[in-house]
């Protein structure tokens, strides 16, 4: 039986718990469920806000790959990836990744495959918006995020 | 084609899509690089670090030296910072 997928790219909050009830809803086949979120922190006071630029079409389509790829490769049961784009303040969620499995490996790994997957290959681009002044600088991709990307493909 | 740019990219050219028509010896997303960086100032800054530079065509990532053949869209970013 395949995995239940569920993706969606928004402006709006979400709430987590609420997702993943939803997902193990009728489905008594679940041993195990990881949620994670990313959530925008404040760096220290510093932060406004973060700005995310998404490419609309493209970024869901390629978090649907990613979560058919992570489906493929571990026996799931169901996954959901929520991605938020706009202006988002500190404190508020980004993104929401939820595996559920029959057993803990698989959703751990998957859910881990799926942020690091997002991270480099999702068309999203963070810009960060300061406290002390108006402009924004854009947030630059991590070598120690490409490199965990790239651990999935030895 | 049409032709997307995104984050600093967009910032960099001033706008976010536009119609282009590359001329007819363009085959490859490098050659179509190097030709947007000889359409003025603005395309020059976007497209100084190249190489650094990530390219899709209608919605799937491509290396730079990818046939753009019949793709309808091209976008160019930086590299994604997502998650």
């Amino acid at each position: 039986m395949g995995a239940r997928i569920l993706v969606r790219v928004q402006t709006e909050s979400f709430d987590g718990a609420a997702e993943a009830a939803r997902l193990a809803q009728g489905c008594t086949n679940i041993g195990a469920l990881v949620s994670f979120t990313g959530l925008c922190r404040d760096e220290g006071g510093a932060l406004a806000g973060l700005e995310i630029e998404h490419y609309p079409g493209m970024a869901e389509e390629e978090i649907t790959r990613a979560a058919l790829e992570a489906a493929s490769r571990w026996p799931l049961e169901g996954i959901v990836a929520v991605h938020r784009y706009g202006l988002i303040r500190p404190g508020e969620p980004i993104v929401l990744v939820i595996t559920a499995s029959q057993h803990r490996f698989e959703a751990f790994a998957a859910a881990s495959f799926l942020m690091d997957y997002l991270k480099t290959e999702a068309p999203f681009w963070k810009k960060r918006h300061l406290r002390a002044d108006d402009s924004g600088d854009w947030v630059e991709a991590k070598a120690q995020d490409h490199a965990a990307a790239q651990k999935w493909r030895a | 084609m049409k032709a997307l740019y995104f984050a600093w990219v967009r910032e960099r050219i001033g706008k976010a899509e536009e119609e282009i028509v590359p001329p007819e010896n363009i085959n490859t997303v490098a050659e179509l690089m190097a030709w947007l960086s000889g359409q003025g100032e603005s395309y020059a800054a976007a497209f100084a670090h190249i190489k650094t530079m990530r390219a899709a065509l209608d919605h799937t990532h491509v290396k730079h030296d990818a046939l753009i053949q019949n793709a309808r869209e091209v976008a160019f970013f930086p590299p994604m910072t997502g998650g």
